[in-house]
């Protein structure tokens, strides 16, 4: 069995999210903008966790939530 | 010393209002139909954050060393308590109210993560309440005498109030699109 994809570090509340896009400038790289501004989390990169805080704590409308680290 | 106090205190009155006149633009900049997107909105954000934190420790001195001072009556009991100051009852009590206002909205935010979004949202719109009031307090206090800082507050004033009209006129691209695709002619 292949290895299970790497968890994102950080999920978007899709109903909440009004596409301001604080989180795809805070955390380049793992999080990028489709075409109308919403945002795309890419597994497998790992941000600095400092940058998860602050996206998190910046999201104007509080849509960005950080996984549990386990 | 007592007039160093006295200059500290208007001086540091009229840095907070500039600075929270910044705040509430950059607020309403993210709170309008046509907000930054992509990284300009983390920058007007993140702003909005750290300038707000930054004007509370402005307005900390202004009214600690406006309570230190001895020209005027201000106490400690005033300085929270809206409309008990004997000097300038009013406008003094309208200063009061519009921190006691910054108050709430600093608490709120730091525990945003905590609250329910409404308790957050509800308290979050008494910005709009508290702005006007420190403006009127800056404007009939102190500043008489120097047209250089009421210069400063009342260009705070244009500057917000501009702002504030469009916050409240400007319309949404996609929102324009949707009511031209609508009335078009259906063949
Ligand atoms: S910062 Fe929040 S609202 Fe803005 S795009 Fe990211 S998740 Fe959505």
């Amino acid at each position: 069995m292949s290895p299970r994809p790497a968890a994102p570090a950080v999920v978007v509340d899709r109903v909440a999210c009004t596409g301001h896009g604080v989180c795809a400038g805070i955390l380049e790289g793992a999080v990028t903008l489709d075409e109308w501004g919403y945002p795309i989390v890419h597994a497998g990169v790992e941000p600095d966790p400092s940058h998860v805080a602050t996206a998190v704590t910046l999201c104007p409308a509080r849509a960005l939530l950080a996984r549990r680290s386990s | 010393m007592n007039e160093i106090l006295w200059y500290a205190s208007r001086a540091t009155g009229v840095a907070s209002i500039t600075l929270l006149t910044a705040v509430v633009v950059l607020g309403m900049l993210t709170a309008s139909r046509r907000p930054p997107r992509g990284v300009r909105s983390a920058v007007v954000i993140g702003l909005h954050r750290s300038l707000a934190l930054g004007a509370s420790l402005f307005l900390l001195v202004h009214i600690a060393t406006a309570i230190a001072e001895t020209y005027v009556n201000i106490d400690l009991v005033s300085a929270l308590v809206p409309f008990t100051s004997g000097y300038e009852t009013a406008w003094v009590g309208l200063g009061t109210l519009a921190f006691d206002i910054v108050l709430a909205l600093v608490a709120t935010s730091l525990l945003r993560h905590r609250l329910p979004e409404r308790a957050w949202r509800t308290v979050h719109w008494a910005a709009y309440a508290f702005w006007p009031m420190a403006l009127i307090h800056g404007l009939a206090l102190g500043t008489s005498s120097e047209p250089l800082l009421r210069g400063t507050t009342i260009a705070c004033a244009v500057v917000g109030a501009a702002a504030l009209v469009w916050r409240v006129g400007a319309t949404d691209p996609d929102r324009e699109r949707r009511s031209a695709v609508l009335a078009q002619e259906w063949s």
